[in-house]
């Protein structure tokens, strides 16, 4: 981005970039044995019953799954697995995969999520722009008291009185269930999800936009005598965006864990709600499954950010 | 022999530079604060659900957990003084409100200090430390991040059973990055300021500049982190609760009753409505107060 790709920051930015993906690698084995470790020293295992089995059946139980074998051992097929892409067989659910229970919830997820931070940005942006023109009037005010309603009321608050104004009251929309994701079925979910975030995007780009306007090359495209709207989608439009790349990598993240809430509350079939099941009846397997996804998703995501924020911003320098 | 009059000069040294600006700052920034109108008004309300919570129980006929069978569901009522009227076993749900404000205020504090204490010591001595330590330090609170917050809590939670302190800890435990990294932040910047070139020249040790030099210099920006942090908790446990993770029935937080509320919604809303004000109304007020403070304490905006 920009006239100023030299080469020399180019090849700085290869190497920033190779070097964040190398630092990923201790961090997500970090996060593999953390979760690896908590769920084998939890007491209790997924195949303890009310009703005694015979010792020959357990014993054929714990081999088929290997919970015989030394913990070391077992660390090291399951990351053997992981590398291969194989998340293991789910305890819970007989003859399911947790490779199965994911690629079935994630689409759920990214749907809804991808939904509700598209529309908290189209919404959250023209806000905080508006009240950043018109700083310290009812127009910033206002709007930025209801962004802090936003931020403050649960989303399990706000999801059922949606469900109880669109779907019980005014009949507009279905009040749960995923039906192959079908428009009507998508829109309560979303716009639940969105409020928080709408609020967030709306006080961050207030915030920067305050910031870029009070710098000053600003005051010199004033003083050159150009009209407030080239000042403001020409000039500040841009530095003031910045802030908002980095706010993105860790929001994406945010929907898609923080979609538990809204699919319990919807009865929708994603990986949040397969999580909590999974947890509460100990099926190990699934439980550390989406939590490597979730960590692999959360470096992803952040690193992404990062490198688009150094592209975009020239003032970056990569030591 | 030599170490009498060191100590004797550090003392001397670092009385005024500790004292003067640090008064004239929480002057300044109490006065500005007073001026901010969202602020008082956030702090009072705050104050008021604070007194309600301790004294309502206190002082009710009622308490949380006795079911009136012949006083199932009843809309809020001045008959019996049920005046946010009582939940699906005849409780009284304005002492049952109070008591989940009790418990969301205290995961709230006792959270927020967890967080803030642990996230200060980090930040405070990677950033004075500094070299090796520092990165080292640092780099634990990246890999942290990088950890799933809400599953871990969730998981910790499930394996090892619910009880309020472990979801004290747990939540406190896994909040104290943000602090962390401002903190350090900050300490970097302070540890080359003359007051601590002062303090080192005349001997003082490393911990004890920590101590008495640094920390005092960075309470402005924790009060503002704590008082952003709480809201967070109280949300985080309100959530944990509305997934059944959080206190046990029949303790109550607003997170429960706000989703025992929900399950009712069609037919007694006011079951929703009354503990989703009180919980919306805490992290509002919180929240506000935080911005308040940053905005009274931040030296940029002055």
């Amino acid at each position: 981005m920009g006239g100023c790709g030299s080469a020399g920051r180019e090849a700085a930015l290869i190497q920033y970039t190779l070097r964040r993906l190398l630092g990923a690698i201790p961090t997500l084995l970090i996060i593999i044995t953390l979760a690896f470790l908590l769920l084998h020293a939890a007491p209790g295992g997924p195949f303890d019953v009310q009703k005694r089995i015979p010792p020959a059946i357990e014993q054929n139980i714990e081999r088929m799954y290997h919970l015989n074998e030394p913990l070391y051992e077992q660390y090291f097929r399951y990351l053997g697995d992981i590398l291969r892409g194989n998340f293991g067989p789910s305890y819970q659910y007989r003859d399911t995969s947790v490779n199965q229970i994911i690629s079935e919830g994630l689409p759920v997820d990214l749907v809804i999520g991808g939904l509700a931070l598209l529309g908290s940005l189209l919404i959250g942006l023209p806000i905080g722009i508006v009240a950043a023109l018109r700083r310290n009037t009812r127009w910033d005010y206002w709007p930025m008291g209801l962004a802090m309603v936003g931020i403050s009321v649960p989303v399990f608050v706000v999801a059922p009185i949606l469900i109880l104004l669109f779907a019980v009251y005014l009949r507009w929309l279905p009040a749960g269930q995923w039906d192959n994701g079908s428009i009507s079925h998508v829109i309560l979910p979303a716009v639940a999800l969105a409020g928080p975030y709408i609020a967030f995007v709306a006080r961050l780009m207030r915030g920067s936009m305050v910031e870029v306007l009070n710098s000053p090359f600003i005051l010199m495209a004033r003083a050159k005598g150009l009209p407030e709207h080239r000042v403001v989608l020409r000039h500040a439009m841009k530095p003031a965006l910045i802030p908002m790349v980095s706010f993105l990598g860790p929001a994406v993240v945010g929907v898609i864990t923080g979609s538990i809430v809204i699919e319990t509350i919807f009865g929708l079939p994603g990986i949040g709600r397969a999580f909590v099941d999974g947890a509460l009846n100990r099926d190990y397997t699934l439980v550390l499954g989406v939590t490597i996804l979730y960590g692999v998703l959360i470096v992803a995501f952040n690193l992404l950010a990062d490198i688009c924020y150094s592209l975009l911003d020239p003032r970056v320098r990569y030591q | 022999m030599t170490r009498e009059p060191r100590g004797v000069i550090a003392t001397e040294a670092e009385a005024p530079l500790a004292a003067a600006p640090g008064r004239s700052l929480w002057q300044d920034a109490f006065a500005r604060l007073r001026h901010n109108r969202a602020a008082m008004a956030s702090a009072i309300v705050l104050i008021v659900i604070v007194v309600a919570a301790i004294v309502v129980p206190w002082i009710s006929p009622y308490n949380y957990y006795t079911p009136q069978w012949a006083l199932l569901d009843l809309p809020p009522t001045l008959r019996g003084w049920h005046i946010f009227g009582t939940d699906d076993l005849g409780r009284d749900l304005l002492v049952r409100v109070m008591w989940g404000c009790r418990i969301s205020l205290m995961i709230g504090a006792v959270a927020s200090v967890v967080s803030v204490g642990i996230g200060v010591f980090w930040g405070a001595v990677a950033g004075y430390v500094g070299g090796v330590v520092d990165s080292l330090m640092m780099r634990v609170v990246d890999i942290l991040y990088s950890v799933p917050f809400i599953p871990f809590v969730i998981v910790l939670i499930v394996m090892f059973g619910r009880n309020l302190f472990l979801i004290f800890v747990a939540i406190g435990a896994v909040s104290w990055l943000d602090i962390a990294r401002i903190v350090r932040g900050q300490t970097l910047s302070l540890r080359n300021k003359e007051f601590v070139e002062a303090a080192r020249a005349s001997g003082v040790r490393g911990p004890q500049i920590v101590w008495r030099h640094l920390i005092p210099n960075l309470v402005g920006i924790v009060v503002i982190y704590a008082t952003l942090t709480a809201p967070a908790v109280i949300l985080f446990e309100a959530f944990l609760s509305f997934l059944g993770l959080g206190v046990q029935a029949p303790m109550t937080s607003l997170g429960v009753l706000v989703s025992d509320g929900a399950g009712e919604l069609q037919s007694f809303p006011y079951l929703l409505i009354i503990p989703a004000v009180f919980l919306a109304a805490i992290v509002y007020c919180l929240n506000f107060l935080g911005d308040g403070l940053r905005d009274a304490l931040d030296p940029k905006d002055r």
